[in-house]
């Protein structure tokens, strides 16, 4: 029983650190790619970013990003996509908006907002995996289809919602501590919750065994169909979130909230380094992954370009992360 | 030798008018290792499926440890202690060979909280038992990154968490290399040492001689050979009478065990 010579790549004879960053590579490529861009930007102009209220900004608005873009992790990583996110974030805070202006309590408005979101996060999972269709086609017209129900109901009327001003919900979710903007404290738990339940939880060991070899899990009596519909309810779930945080912020619920979403969400999910094929992904990539999109438009502007260079520098980002992505890690199938 | 653990009387599966298996009788006793042998078409793949309960067989009895069992399904073969190691081998080869282990039946604390301590121990245990440990690579490691034989030893490590008595491994040495197929014949004869059974199935006879105790050799849907290791005496043997069924032009190599087999055609 000799040993056969190893090839030495192979050797798991490493320190705990290597092991760490092995294992973690994506998520660290992708905070180096954040690191350098933040230094470009500092140099491109000092002055406005040794500023705080620079990241104050973007630290107002990216919780919104991350509730969409966690999610949407787990969603890539079973191997599923859901392209109708944004109208679910507006259908959500809708009812949140809704609720408000009724003169429901918030807290109540929330709640209903949310329960909204996740069980169209359910029948959306039911149709595009119990109807065996395709993710990216379905969820493409889902998109169009509760986007257009609402503009139908609200005929493109928005909701002011300025009477959220001084509740103790406001205060909660959107307030400031300490000049702070404490929706990110929020969106902080979750991609920690989120971690933990895409790491070391039965759900997330699931997902990941799902996204990487469906047959196998089936085998194994894992029922592969639930598995993919509960990560459709937890995109549900983020959508709600997302939109009604986005309504709290501007006071204003818009028909067409959400929909500038789109594309940045994708793409901040695989510049953060989860692959397109399924079975691996990061949240925590994904989480700087945001941080890298809602950066770019304001780092762009203050160091002193014009607008014009925003899409040309966005896609840039993308493509370079991507490249970066495919040399740092090791396709398996 | 030991106790039956699983008897097949006259299984039948028909597919319309085509019998892929034609009335099979054999049995595994508790602690033996029996090589399936057979060319294509010859009803393995249909034997296995049916003693794994993916597929329903037309007629015929199966008992378990002298026992009938009604109604037989994949569950009631997993309950009887049965495994099957399918031949695609069914692993996620992007995940760590605990999660693989561990698919479907997660070791948790409350709340479905992954027990990552007690899995990684279990799995250390289970590939330990059938000496599927290795300098180059841990529980942790990537399936993917592993040789065809030590991924065998995945599924083989996963097969005997469940506690099986018996593992039906399909084919595990096909497309491996001569050490990649000595490390999976070191996995195999460990489980055996632990008291298990297994049931063997290759194209390479030579494989299967060496690893079994007992041949089974199926030929049309029927039992065309069953015979012992010690009574067939060389693989070459044993290749001889395959041929034979193969082509059956002249003497039967292996004539005096013909009466026994029964081998009718």
């Amino acid at each position: 029983m000799t040993d056969t010579p190893e090839p030495s790549n192979r050797s798991i004879e490493l320190s705990p650190l290597r092991r760490f960053i092995l294992s973690n590579r994506a998520s660290i490529g992708t905070l180096a790619v954040f690191v350098v861009m933040m230094g470009l930007f500092f140099i491109g102009n000092p002055r406005v970013f040794s500023d705080y209220r620079i990241y104050y900004s973007v630290l107002t608005t990216l919780p919104v990003a991350i509730f969409v873009v966690v999610p949407m992790v787990f969603l890539v990583t079973v191997g599923e996509i859901d392209l109708s996110f944004p109208s679910v974030m507006a259908l959500s805070a809708w009812v949140f908006a809704l609720g408000v202006k009724s003169g429901f309590d918030p807290f109540l408005s929330i709640a209903a907002g949310v329960a909204a979101g996740t069980l169209t996060g359910a029948v959306i999972g039911g149709i595009v995996v119990y109807g065996g269709l395709s993710s990216l086609v379905a969820t493409l017209g889902l998109n169009f289809l509760i986007r257009g129900a609402i503009m139908i109901a609200t005929g493109g009327i928005s909701i002011a919602v300025v009477s959220l001003k001084n509740t103790v919900a406001y205060q909660i979710f959107s307030g400031t501590i300490a000049g702070f903007p404490v929706q990110m404290l929020w969106a902080t738990l979750f991609v920690m919750v989120s971690i933990v339940l895409f790491n070391r939880h039965r759900f997330g060991a699931r997902i990941h065994c799902v996204g990487d070899n469906p047959d196998s899990a089936e085998q194994m009596g894992i029922d592969s169909k639930k598995i993919r519909v509960y990560a459709f309810v937890f995109m549900g779930l983020g959508a709600a979130l997302a939109g009604i945080f986005s309504t709290m912020i501007n006071f204003t619920w818009w028909p067409t909230a959400g929909d500038s979403y789109l594309l940045p969400t994708l793409a901040a999910v695989f510049v953060g380094g989860t692959p397109t094929w399924g079975g691996i992904g990061t949240i925590f990539g994904g989480t700087i992954g945001a941080v890298i999109v809602s950066f770019i438009q304001v780092g762009i502007i203050s160091a002193g370009l014009d607008g014009f260079y925003v899409q040309f520098f966005n896609g840039l980002i993308i493509i370079l992360s991507l490249l970066g992505h495919r040399w740092n890690q090791v396709r398996y199938r | 030798m030991g106790n039956r653990l699983i008897e097949l009387r006259e299984i039948k599966k028909s597919y319309g008018n085509v019998f892929a298996v034609g009335g099979v009788n054999m049995h595994i006793d508790s602690g033996e290792v029996v090589g399936l042998l057979g060319d294509n078409g010859a009803g393995k793949s249909t034997l296995i499926k049916i003693l794994a309960g993916a597929v329903k067989p037309t007629s015929g009895e199966i008992l378990v440890r002298g026992a009938p069992v009604q109604g037989w399904s994949a569950g009631k073969s997993r309950a009887s202690g049965i495994e099957t190691v399918f031949q695609d081998r069914a692993l996620a080869v992007q995940q760590t060979i605990v999660r693989n282990i561990f698919m479907g039946r997660e070791i948790t604390t409350s709340f479905g909280f992954l027990d990552v301590q007690k899995q990684r121990s279990e799995a250390e245990r289970l590939m330990r038992e059938i000496g599927f440990t290795s300098k180059v690579f841990s529980p942790d490691s990537i399936v993917g990154q592993l040789s065809g034989g030590e991924r065998q030893g995945v599924a083989i490590a996963r097969a005997i968490y469940n506690k099986a008595d018996l593992i039906i491994l399909d084919e595990p040495t096909t497309a491996l290399s001569l050490t990649e197929t000595e490390k999976v014949f070191r996995f195999v004869r460990n489980v055996r040492e632990s008291g298990r059974s297994i049931l063997f199935i290759g194209h390479n006879i030579h494989h299967v001689f060496d690893i079994a105790d007992r041949f089974v050799v199926l030929d049309r849907g029927r039992v065309s050979l069953e015979i012992t290791k010690a009574e067939v005496k060389s693989a070459d043997r044993l290749i001889a009478f395959m041929e034979h069924i193969a082509h059956p032009t002249g003497p039967n190599p292996l004539d005096t065990f013909q009466a026994k087999s029964g081998a009718a055609r």
